[in-house]
C-alpha cells in the first residue's frame, strides 16, 4: 500500500498539472487556515478575559448586608443591619457542601484618607480582618515571612501581612520588613509577612496595596464587636455556589430577622455565575470558529473532489489499460483515494503551518508592544491541530470516495474502444 | 488451449438487439498462430474481447487452459487477465507518462514482483524487441512501430499463455507491419499461442491458420503455409 511505486505515481499525477493542483490545494489550505486563525483568536480573547479573573477561586460568592425593604417580626422596613459572627456558624451548620466561609471586615478603601503610619511615612491602604482561608479564595504568594494562622485568630495577635505595594510605600529599599511595626489607625501591628498577588484588575497595582490582619484582632482593635462586614463563600468542587446561594441567603435572613422574601436586604455577587457566562460565551465562539472554518474547508474539499473526478475522467483510458493488464480494481480505488488524501493533507499542513506562523507573529507583536486589553497569547493547542489533521484525513477520504467509485466503474472494454 | 462452444453475443441498442456473434465453435491448441479475418463489423473485436475477458459472453462456453471462464467478478477477471493473457492493441495503449521500461514492467507490478526483478525482466523483453536503448524514453518519443514493439514486450512480460492482438499492424505502414509480424512469429516460434485480428491478407498469411468471420459466424477455418516476415524486413 505504501510502496515506492504508489507514491511515485501519486506525485506524477499531482505534479503533471502544477497549476491545477495548487489551485485545488488552495481551497483546503484556506479552509484550515481560517479554522486555525479563528480558533486561536477565540483562545486569545479567552486568555485575555481569564487573566482578568486572576487566580481567584471561581466557585465563590460575595455577600453583604444592605437595608431591609419589608417589615418583619415587628421590625420596620428601611432598617440597616450587619451580619454577625454567629451567622457564619449558622451557615456552616445548615448549608452542606461549603468549602470556605470567610467573614471579613474592612478599613479604608479607594481614595481613602491615610490610615497607616510607619515612622515618618504614611499611606492609605485597604486593611482587612480575615481568616486564614482567605488565601485560598483570593490566592496570593507569600514573598517573605508567613500568612495568618489560627493561633493568630485565637490569641487575637496584633500582626499584619502586607502587600509588596505597601512595603514599597512604607519602607526604604533593603529595610527589614518582617518583625517591624506599623500603626493602623493608631493601633500597632507587627508585620509577619509580605505577599504578592496576580492581578485580577487591569494593572494589578491595587491588589498589592492591602494589609491582612487576623479577624479577631481587627474586631477588637477597631471596635467591631461581633459585626461582619461581608463574607466570601466558596462551595466544594462539584457543587456550584450558584445552586446553593439562595439557601445561604435564607439562612442569614432568618438569623438576622429579615423577611424571607426581602430580595434587596442581602446583596451578593456570584463569581461563578459570571464565570459560567463568560465560559459559555467562549463555547459559542469556539462553535462559530469550527462552524465557519469547517464550512470553508468543506468548499475546499468539494474542490478536491471535483478535480479528482476530472482526473479520473482524463485517465479513463489509462485506467482501462491498467485493468486490461490485470490491475486489481481495489488497487485503482486505493490509488485515487490516496491521491485525494495526500493532496488534502499536504495543503492542510501548509494551512496549519501558515496559521501557526501568523499566530507566532501576533504573539511576538503582543510581546513587543505590551499587553492589550482582553486579548492575550492567542494559540491553538496540540489537540486542535491533531483534530484538524483528523478532519483533513476524513475530508480527503470523502473527497476521494466518489471519484474512486467512478474509477472502478470504468469498464476496460469501454475505455479501450478506439475512436 | 482455447475452447469455444456455441458462443453467442449480442448488444442492446435501445430497443433493438444487435446479434453480433451467432454461435461460434472452435478450439485453438497450444502453440498455434491464428489470424482472425472478416469485414468491418463482423465481430472480430467482440470475439477477441470475450477471449480476453474484457467482455462477457451471453451464451455458450469458453474454456482457457482447462479453466472454465464464466461469472468472474472484476477482481478475479483482473487476476486471470494478468496471469493468462497478453494484449496488443491497434492503438498501442501505452501509458504516456511512464517510460517504455515502466510500461513493460506494469503487468509484473500487478503481480507484485519486486522492483529490481521487474526492471530486469522488463529490460530483457525490451531487448528482445530490440528497444533496450529506448528503455527510458516516454511513448511519445517513439515511432508507431517502436510503440507497438513496446506494447508487445509489455504483453509478453507477464509470460502469458495466450497473446491476443487486435489489428496490431492496423496503424503501421507495411514495412513496420512486417517487423511487428516478424516479432510475433518469433514469439510463436518459442511456443506461445497467439491470436491476431487483421484485415490484411498478407498479414493473415504470416500466421499458420486463418479463421474467417462473416456476419457473426465462421465461414472458413483453414491452415495456411506460413510466410515468414523476416524476408521483407
Ligand atoms: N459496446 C457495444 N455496444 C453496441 N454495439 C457494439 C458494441 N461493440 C461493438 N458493437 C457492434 O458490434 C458489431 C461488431 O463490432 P466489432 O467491433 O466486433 O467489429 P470488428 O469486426 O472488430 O470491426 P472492425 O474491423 O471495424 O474493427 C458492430 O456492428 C458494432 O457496431
Ligand atoms: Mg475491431
Amino acid at each position: 500500500m505504501f510502496n515506492k511505486d504508489r507514491w511515485k505515481e501519486i506525485l506524477e499525477v499531482l505534479t503533471s498539472n502544477w497549476f491545477r493542483t495548487i489551485l485545488t490545494a488552495f481551497g483546503v489550505f484556506w479552509g484550515i487556515f481560517i479554522l486555525i486563525i479563528l480558533l486561536s483568536a477565540g483562545k486569545g480573547l479567552e486568555n485575555g478575559i481569564m487573566q482578568d479573573f486572576g487566580d481567584i477561586a471561581t466557585n465563590t460568592m460575595f455577600m453583604w448586608s444592605r437595608t431591609t425593604t419589608k417589615t418583619y417580626k415587628g421590625l420596620p422596613k428601611g432598617r440597616s443591619f450587619l451580619f454577625k459572627t454567629d451567622d457564619v456558624q449558622a451557615i456552616r451548620d445548615k448549608v452542606p457542601n461549603l468549602r470556605f466561609i470567610s467573614p471579613r471586615n474592612q478599613l479604608g478603601g479607594f481614595n481613602g484618607a491615610n490610615n497607616v503610619v510607619r515612622g515618618l511615612k504614611t499611606g492609605a491602604y485597604n486593611v482587612y480582618g480575615d481568616y486564614p482561608e482567605i488565601i485560598k479564595q483570593d490566592p496570593m504568594t507569600i514573598t517573605s515571612g508567613r500568612f495568618l494562622n489560627y493561633n493568630d485568630i485565637n490569641e487575637k495577635r496584633k500582626i499584619a501581612i502586607i502587600g509588596e505595594g505597601v512595603k514599597d510605600g512604607l519602607y526604604n529599599r533593603g529595610e527589614e520588613v518582617v518583625g517591624s511595626y506599623i500603626k493602623i489607625q493608631g493601633v500597632n501591628f507587627m508585620v509577619v509577612g509580605t505577599y504578592k498577588k496576580k492581578s485580577n484588575d487591569g494593572d494589578g497595582e491595587e491588589g498589592q496595596k492591602e494589609i491582612f490582619v487576623p479577624f479577631t484582632s481587627f474586631s477588637q482593635a477597631f471596635n467591631r464587636g461581633n459585626d461582619v462586614g461581608w463574607m466570601a463563600i466558596t462551595a466544594n468542587d462539584g457543587t456550584s455556589i450558584t445552586s446553593i446561594k439562595d439557601k445561604i441567603m435564607s439562612v442569614v435572613k432568618e438569623n438576622r430577622k429579615v423577611h424571607p422574601d426581602d430580595q434587596r436586604a442581602v446583596g451578593h455577587f456570584d463569581l461563578y455565575e459570571q464565570f459560567q457566562r463568560v465560559q459559555s460565551l467562549f463555547g459559542a465562539l469556539r462553535f462559530i470558529a469550527y462552524f465557519v472554518g469547517i464550512l470553508v474547508l468543506l468548499s475546499g474539499v468539494i474542490g478536491v473532489s471535483n478535480i479528482m473526478l476530472i482526473v479520473v475522467k482524463e485517465r479513463t483510458k489509462e485506467i482501462g489499460i491498467r485493468r486490461a493488464l490485470g490491475e486489481d480494481p481495489w488497487s485503482i480505488k486505493l490509488q485515487i483515494l490516496m491521491e485525494s488524501i495526500f493532496l488534502t493533507i499536504i495543503s492542510g499542513m501548509a494551512g496549519i503551518t501558515l496559521g501557526a506562523m501568523v499566530i507566532y507573529a501576533i504573539n511576538s507583536l503582543l510581546d513587543m508592544n505590551g499587553p492589550v486589553d482582553m486579548f492575550a497569547n492567542p494559540s491553538v493547542s496540540l489537540s486542535v491541530v491533531i483534530g484538524a489533521l483528523a478532519i483533513l484525513i476524513v475530508s480527503g477520504l470523502l473527497a476521494g470516495f466518489i471519484p474512486a467509485q467512478s474509477a472502478i466503474k470504468v469498464r476496460p472494454i469501454d475505455a479501450l474502444r478506439t475512436e | 488451449m482455447i475452447e469455444i462452444k456455441d458462443l453467442h453475443k449480442s448488444y442492446k441498442m435501445g430497443n433493438n438487439k444487435l446479434h453480433v456473434l451467432k454461435g461460434l465453435n472452435f478450439s485453438i491448441a497450444e502453440g498455434e498462430l491464428v489470424a482472425i479475418m472478416g469485414s468491418s463489423g463482423s465481430g472480430k473485436s467482440t470475439l477477441l474481447n470475450i477471449l480476453g475477458m474484457l467482455d462477457e459472453l451471453d451464451e455458450g462456453s469458453y474454456t482457457l487452459d482447462g479453466v472454465p471462464i464464466k461469472n468472474l467478478n472484476e477482481t478475479k477477471a483482473a487476476q486471470y487477465r494478468n496471469k493468462f493473457l497478453g494484449f496488443v492493441f491497434q492503438s498501442f495503449n501505452l501509458i504516456n507518462y511512464k517510460s517504455a521500461m515502466e510500461n513493460v514492467a506494469l503487468p509484473l507490478y500487478y503481480q507484485k514482483v519486486p522492483r529490481k526483478e521487474r526492471e530486469e525482466k522488463a529490460l530483457k523483453y525490451l531487448g528482445q524487441v530490440g528497444l533496450k536503448e529506448w528503455a527510458d524514453h516516454l511513448p511519445n518519443e517513439l515511432s508507431g512501430g517502436q510503440k507497438q514493439r513496446v506494447a508487445i514486450a509489455r504483453a509478453m512480460a507477464a509470460e502469458p499463455k495466450v497473446l491476443l492482438a487486435d489489428e496490431p499492424t492496423g496503424a503501421l505502414d507495411s514495412k513496420t507491419s512486417y517487423e511487428v509480424m516478424d516479432l510475433i512469429q518469433k514469439i510463436n516460434d518459442n511456443g506461445n499461442t497467439i491470436l491476431v485480428v487483421t484485415h490484411e491478407e498478407d498479414i493473415a498469411h504470416m500466421c499458420k491458420r486463418i479463421v474467417h468471420l462473416k456476419d457473426g459466424v465462421i465461414v472458413e477455418d483453414k491452415m495456411v503455409e506460413q510466410v515468414r516476415a523476416e524476408q521483407y524486413v
